[in-house]
């Protein structure tokens, strides 16, 4: 076959924005997931980052990874520096550049949840991605209130692990009635860059929250990034959805049968503890919630 | 055109007048009146500007910088705990060389609540990197917001207009509004060197080692050293066009005085009153007004009362465990300098909005005149114990 016609038929842009020469450990899950993103957005495109682990993955002054303009913000302004660079931007006539607020999931899920709040209310003409490690990476991996039950952090320790669910951030999303929320993989790309071509094309706040996994903070071996990323959707631990206008949900994955959760938790040594009761809990959970996210997308379909 | 603004106003009308493009503001007694007229030019179209009506006083200051980033000219205004929730992007936007300008009305720090002047808020950004000038009427506000823009796009610093709770924010005085055509001739539109631009992406804000960041606050400093020129040569500049004068600082009968009396703000205003009835009764004393408080003005401070007897500052504020806080910085201005160094009395007065009345500073003047220099750092005006 023709290189070039095998390319066409891809869907993934071909373009490299993002340099690989960057600071990201190896097999960093959010390196892979800004490095689609940029192929969808392009070279027209603004960024912030609040304080994260890609606030050093960037590289230091003067060098950075991303050849787009970037501003990096304090740790709970990420939502808000994007909507002033977007009112800037707007004020000046240049309505066509995209402006991305970039933020891991303590600086989205914790610190940063009011003025996220306050743009989405306003429905800010912005995106706003959450790449999800499931904990404070930067400071060296502390529990955020998107660690999922049982899992350890250095504020977790083993005798004492997280003993709350992970919060449901894109069902407060949601509750504000925004254009366009979604969940992604970096294990689905396709799938990723469909919904961030969506939200391109899409006027208002919109939201993606995108499953980047850490194996620096997840204690696994860092050629497992993307088949860690893939167990987690096909146990259902992070299913793979949109959410349109708040209230129309639609599931992107839904196959005939699930894998279980233990072939996801074994693989990471921050669930190592858990032991076979621990397990079922979790499927149990990951059940109840499959449900609940069925009902959603039967309620509004 | 004339007109009888309340200060609040005066400053909305800065805003319109300069041309700001985006406005993010939170309200707060007593600041809210500068919004809401702000919100209300916006949907007039008198000002054709940007309004984020954000949900805190940190994201109103984050989101000016955001704005001012890709070279827009922002504004935003606070007050007391406003100013202090917004602490960490006050750093930023000076870190960051963002010439924003903010109007903060001073107003007392709660626990209790107090919603009446002093200047705790905003000298707790004292070692922020932002120029700070305290307005003493309205008219004094509505330049100073244009002024403020005018230098800050030029040293890339921001610019903390400060104007009292109540005593000018509510207080109506009769205020000359320029035409934009006439400010247009002052102030030209803003125009960013170095700023966001998807031609010539950079980051902005990026690791600074221990190499490096130094050199950028070096730079900080550089610019402040400049500023201090920049405020008077373009002080001289304003009165050429608009008639009025400002500097860094203002003297009043301070010719052939043996007592200067230190002020800033409002208090300035009702001392010389007091200064006019001190020497009607023979006592030589004049007045000297702080206008700017960062970058401060040593040298004017140092030739306006070195060999002069004694100086009385009139503080509303205080630093804990230390002083007044112009009565501090006064103090530390002359430590080096040669010569006959006036006496330095330091009174706190007015704080929590308590009315500093010409009595009260005759009194001071009084216990100072007693004295042959004195006793401890901290006088109370007064304190009712
Ligand atoms: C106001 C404030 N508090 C705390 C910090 C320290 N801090 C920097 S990054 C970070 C954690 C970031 O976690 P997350 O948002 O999940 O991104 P990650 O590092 O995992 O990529 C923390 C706590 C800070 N920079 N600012
Ligand atoms: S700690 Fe995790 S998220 Fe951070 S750079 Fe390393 S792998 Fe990526
Ligand atoms: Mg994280």
């Amino acid at each position: 076959m023709v290189r070039g016609e095998t390319m066409s038929k891809l869907t993934i842009p071909q373009e490299e924005i993002m340099s690989s020469g960057h600071l990201g450990c190896q097999g960093c899950g959010a390196t892979i997931a800004m490095r689609y993103m940029l192929k969808v957005f392009g070279r027209k495109t603004m960024l912030t980052f609040p304080a994260c682990c890609w606030s050093v993955i960037d590289g230091p002054w003067p060098y950075s990874a991303v050849s787009v303009p970037l501003f990096h913000t304090a740790f709970e302004t990420a939502a808000i520096a994007a909507s002033g660079i977007r009112s800037g931007l707007d004020a000046l006539g240049k309505k066509d550049i995209n402006v991305i607020a970039w933020a891991g999931d303590g600086g989205t899920f914790d610190i940063g949840i009011q003025a996220i709040s306050g743009a989405a209310e306003r429905n800010d003409n912005i995106l706003y991605i959450v790449y999800d490690n499931e904990a404070y990476m930067n400071t060296g991996i502390q529990r955020s209130s998107a660690t999922p039950w049982g899992a350890w952090t250095t504020t977790t320790p083993v005798n004492n692990p997280k003993s709350r669910p992970k919060k449901d951030f894109v069902e407060i999303i949601a509750a504000h009635r925004v254009p366009y929320t979604a969940t992604a993989s970096i294990a689905y790309p396709e799938d990723f860059i469909k919904k961030l071509e969506k939200a391109k094309n899409t006027e208002g706040f919109k939201l993606i929250h995108v499953f980047a996994p850490c194996p620096t903070g997840w204690k696994m071996p860092p050629d497992l990034t993307v088949k860690i990323a893939r167990l987690a959707v096909q146990t259902r631990i992070f299913p793979v959805y949109e959410v349109e206008n708040g209230v129309s949900y639609k599931l992107n994955f839904n196959p005939k049968k699930f894998v279980p959760v233990d072939e996801y938790l074994k693989l990471q040594g921050r669930f190592r503890h858990l032991k076979e009761k621990d397990y079922r809990f979790i499927q149990e959970n990951v059940e109840y919630e499959w449900k609940f996210l069925n009902r959603k997308v039967e309620t509004f379909k | 055109m004339e007109k009888v603004v309340l200060g609040n106003h005066a400053v909305s009308y800065g805003v319109l007048v300069s041309r700001v493009q985006t406005i993010s503001a939170y309200p707060i007694t007593p600041q809210t009146l500068i919004v809401e007229r702000l919100s209300e030019m916006v949907a007039d179209g008198e000002l054709d500007a940007i309004f984020t009506k954000v949900e805190s006083e940190h994201s109103a200051l984050a989101s000016a910088i955001g704005s001012s980033s890709v070279g827009a000219r922002a504004f935003t205004a606070t007050s007391s705990q406003g100013l202090a929730l917004m602490h960490e992007m006050i750093h930023w936007a000076s870190g960051a060389r963002l010439p924003i300008v903010l109007a903060n009305v001073n107003r007392a720090m709660a626990p209790g609540w107090n919603i009446w002047t002093d200047q705790n808020d905003s000298l707790s950004c004292r070692d922020t990197g932002w120029m700070q000038i305290y307005c003493q009427n309205n008219q004094e506000v509505l330049d100073s917001i244009i002024m403020g823009y005018k230098v800050s796009e030029q040293v890339l610093l921001p610019t903390m207009v400060c104007l009292d709770a109540f005593v000018l924010s509510h207080t109506a005085e009769n205020v000359d509004i320029p035409e934009v055509k006439l400010v247009d001739k002052y102030l030209p539109p803003y125009k960013l060197e170095i700023k966001m631009d998807i031609d010539d992406p950079h980051s902005f804000g990026a690791l600074s080692s221990p190499e490096n960041y130094m050199e950028f606050r070096y730079k900080m400093q550089e610019a402040m050293d400049k500023a201090e020129d920049i405020i008077i040569k373009e002080g001289k500049e304003f009165e050429k066009i608009f008639g009025r004068k400002y500097g860094m600082v203002e003297e009043y009968r301070t010719e052939g005085a043996e007592i200067i009396l230190v002020a800033t703000a409002t208090i300035a205003s009702t001392a010389k009153a007091s200064i006019d009835s001190l020497r009607a009764k023979g006592i030589n004393i004049g007045l000297l007004r702080l206008r700017v408080f960062r970058p401060f003005p040593v040298k004017d401070v140092v030739r306006v009362l070195l060999n002069k007897k004694k100086a009385i500052v009139i503080d509303r504020n205080i630093s804990y465990g230390k002083s007044g806080i112009f009565f501090d910085e006064i103090k530390g201005a002359f430590y080096n300098i040669e010569g006959d160094k006036p006496k330095i009395f330091g009174y706190i007065a007015g704080l929590g909005g308590r009315d500093v009345t010409p009595e009260a500073i005759s009194d001071m003047v009084d216990d100072a005149m007693r004295k042959d220099k004195p006793e401890k750092d901290i006088i109370w005006s007064g304190v009712k114990l």
